[in-house]
């Protein structure tokens, strides 16, 4: 079982070796970098790759990690008492399996996603630090231990936006997704639009890395975010020429919405292209 | 050799455990990896680096102890803002004169030559006048390169007293557990403390809903503010200056406080903000991360809180190039206003004493980027600030 990247995604040398220690060992990955860097799609692709369900948990603020063994609905259950439903003597019925149960239950070895893990509370990482380490919990409600059938492979990516407990960051392996450089870049858009080779890229490309330098973006665009333009500039037939522009103002039709997605960085571009403007006169 | 691999990582503070070193053997043993150089960088820099800040760290130990290469001493060279320079060659030599760098050996050397002239200049004592390289013998005088008095590489057109301080100051550092000592710092304790818990939410209490419904027989919901508490706070201290003791503390005062908020965290500044903050002032000059990084990181719901005493000369704060200690490419000033636009709840806490203020106009210039919304570091000025953070 060793994973080599897949027809749709491209895999590091160094991302390669990550994965790979990572289900060899049997110990969570933790993958940062810049948003749009491929690092929710890896743990898909991992899954694709090895033939494996994949078992996603989104994470939001407001997430506990309780909420990834199970849920015990005691409000419902007390309404019910008071219904007088036959429900309630059974209090299985108010127990609901979250994803961590779930994937302790497949017979087959399945990819557990932790997606943006950073988005909960500061705690939720250690919250699940025995769980992720032993691969099993106990579930007071019933008096049983729920333990993995498979340990599966667990994946869990984050954006950085809140430092991880050390704790947790011992038991991980870990890979920071470094941003592409072009002929990375080149080989991710070749497996995204096959074939599309010459000018149109080069062009693409240069503005794109040339963006990304423009001090003061709240957002720089990303891979995602190269991809959806390239997706629209083929759909919308635009020529050369308009990318070869050198007037910024005349550039943001062909990037706006696709490459710039906030308003402020739109702003931004024209105040630029107002400089520039200015300065040639 | 991976015992000492380990040992030269915490060396050079890469914070690897034995766990990790363990995890490590594991791999090895297992057959994760070819027997490849490369494979077995990778592989120990996934399991030994946790944090992108410290890949680097990681490189160079690495390079170090598997190819004999040397370990950049860090923390003792004296940094040179590179871009200084080389926009000094820009702007003031000739084509001639930059040939006559390259056979001086290029660049490279010339800045090594540099800085060792920087650390016998700061033993020599030689005050703010004399400069690297004033007499006849070096490579630099020939040059006439002084920046007391020469606007070395501003654009040109720009007025004001160069007053660029080459000599590194000394910064203490500082630590953000230490106990408090004074009455006056409990009370503003307490107000920092009730100031963090107001506005928490409230959540459902299962335990007394269930005892209640008991008692009475029918579904009686209880709900109870949530304990931990929603506030997040980031904290720019501006330190090596002569309120540095003020500021400190200041500093003690929310590390005190911070097990209120829901995240703390604080960056270190000097005079005004400008593209880089750090987090440790020891390494302050070789540990800088990007305003920009920061920016980015912490959501605009963050309440930001600046301690500083504001008072620097004005073009530190509105000219591209004025800050005292680097080459700022873009003026402090404009740094603030971004923070000011992204973070609706920001606030300057300044040790000087109200009735001073008027006579700076440094900090009359950054009183107004706040908004108006600086506070003397007084407990009524706390209070006001506090008050301002949570509207
Ligand atoms: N190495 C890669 N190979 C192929 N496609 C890639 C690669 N990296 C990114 N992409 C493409 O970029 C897009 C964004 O990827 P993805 O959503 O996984 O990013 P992300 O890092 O999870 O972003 P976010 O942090 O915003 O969640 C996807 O459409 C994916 O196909
Ligand atoms: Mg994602």
């Amino acid at each position: 079982m060793k994973f080599e990247g897949t027809e749709n995604y491209v895999a590091t040398e160094d991302l390669r070796v990550a994965v790979n220690a990572s289900i060899t060992l049997q110990r969570p990955l933790l993958i940062k970098g810049e948003p749009g860097t491929g690092k929710t799609v890896l743990a898909e692709e991992v899954a694709k790759a090895l033939n494996a369900e994949l078992i996603t948990w989104n994470i939001k603020s407001t997430t506990k990690a309780h909420q990834g063994l199970y849920e015990y609905d005691a409000v419902t259950r007390l309404r019910d008492s008071q219904l007088g439903d036959e429900r309630v003597k059974d209090i299985r019925n108010y127990i609901s399996k979250g994803k961590l149960w779930e994937s302790f239950e497949r017979d087959a070895r399945p990819v557990l996603l932790i997606d943006e893990i950073d988005k909960a509370d500061i705690e939720f990482p250690n919250d699940l630090l025995q769980e992720l380490d032993r691969m099993e919990f106990y579930v007071y409600e019933t008096n049983e231990t729920i333990k993995a059938r498979q340990r599966p492979i667990v994946i869990i990516t984050s954006n950085n936006e809140k430092e991880l407990p050390d704790a947790f960051l011992r038991r991980c392996f870990f890979h920071y997704i470094k941003f592409p450089d072009e002929d990375t870049m080149r080989a991710i858009i070749d497996v995204h639009f096959p074939g599309l080779k010459g000018k149109l890229v080069q062009d693409a490309l240069n503005i794109f890395y040339e963006i990304r330098e423009v001090p003061g973006l709240k957002k720089k665009p990303s891979t995602s975010e190269l991809i959806d333009w390239l997706k629209l500039l083929l759909s919308e037939d635009i020529s050369l020429e308009a990318l070869r522009e050198k007037d910024p103002s005349k550039l943001i039709p062909p990037l706006h919405g696709a490459l710039l997605k906030n308003e402020q960085d739109v702003h931004l571009f024209e105040r630029l292209a107002f400089l520039a403007r200015r300065e040639r006169n | 050799m991976f015992v000492h691999f380990f040992h030269e990582l915490k060396k050079a503070n890469v914070p690897v455990s034995l766990r990790e070193y363990l995890m490590l053997l594991e791999a090895m043993d297992s057959d994760v990896i070819d027997r490849k150089v490369e494979d077995f960088y990778y592989l120990s820099r996934a399991a030994l680096v946790k944090d992108e800040r410290n890949l680097d760290k990681f490189d160079q130990v690495f390079g170090h102890v598997f190819k004999g290469l040397d370990l950049m001493n860090e923390g003792q060279t004296a940094e040179i803002p590179e871009e200084w320079l080389r926009k000094l060659t820009e702007k003031f030599l000739t084509e001639e004169e930059k040939a006559q760098i390259e056979a001086l050996g290029g660049w490279e050397k010339i800045m090594e030559t540099l800085k060792k002239r920087l650390e016998e200049q700061k033993e020599r004592h030689e005050g703010g006048n004399k400069w690297i390289g004033t007499g006849g013998t070096s490579p630099f005088g020939a040059y006439g390169y002084n920046p007391e008095g020469v606007r070395i590489g501003q654009k040109e057109g720009r007025h004001g007293k160069a007053v660029k301080v080459w000599d590194k100051r000394e910064y203490k550092n500082l630590d953000d557990s230490v106990e408090l000592g004074t009455r006056n710092i409990k009370v503003a304790l307490r107000r920092l403390r009730k100031f963090a818990r107001e506005g928490a939410p409230t959540e459902l209490d299962l335990d007394d809903t269930i005892r209640s419904t008991a008692h009475h027989g029918y579904l009686d919901i209880k709900m109870v503010p949530e304990r931990r508490n929603k506030i997040n706070l980031l904290v720019f201290f501006d330190i090596g200056g002569s309120m540095d003791s003020h500021i400190k503390l200041c500093e003690e005062l929310f590390s005190a406080a911070r097990t209120e908020f829901k995240n703390m965290e604080y960056f270190y500044f000097h005079n005004c903000l400008y593209e880089g903050v750090w987090k440790d002032n020891k390494r302050r000059h070789n540990e800088k991360m990007s305003t920009w990084d920061v920016l980015h990181k912490f959501p605009a719901d963050y309440k930001v809180v600046f301690v500083g005493d504001a008072s620097m000369s004005p073009y530190e704060i509105t000219y591209a190039g004025g800050s005292v200690e680097h080459w700022n490419e873009e003026p402090g000033g404009l740094w603030m206003e971004r923070v000011t636009q992204i973070y609706e709840s920001c606030v300057w806490l300044n040790p000087i004493a109200e009735k001073h203020w008027e006579y700076t106009p440094s900090l009359q210039i950054l009183k107004q980027i706040m908004g108006e919304r600086m506070y003397p570091l007084t407990l009524e000025g706390l209070d006001k600030a506090m008050r301002e953070l949570s509207r």
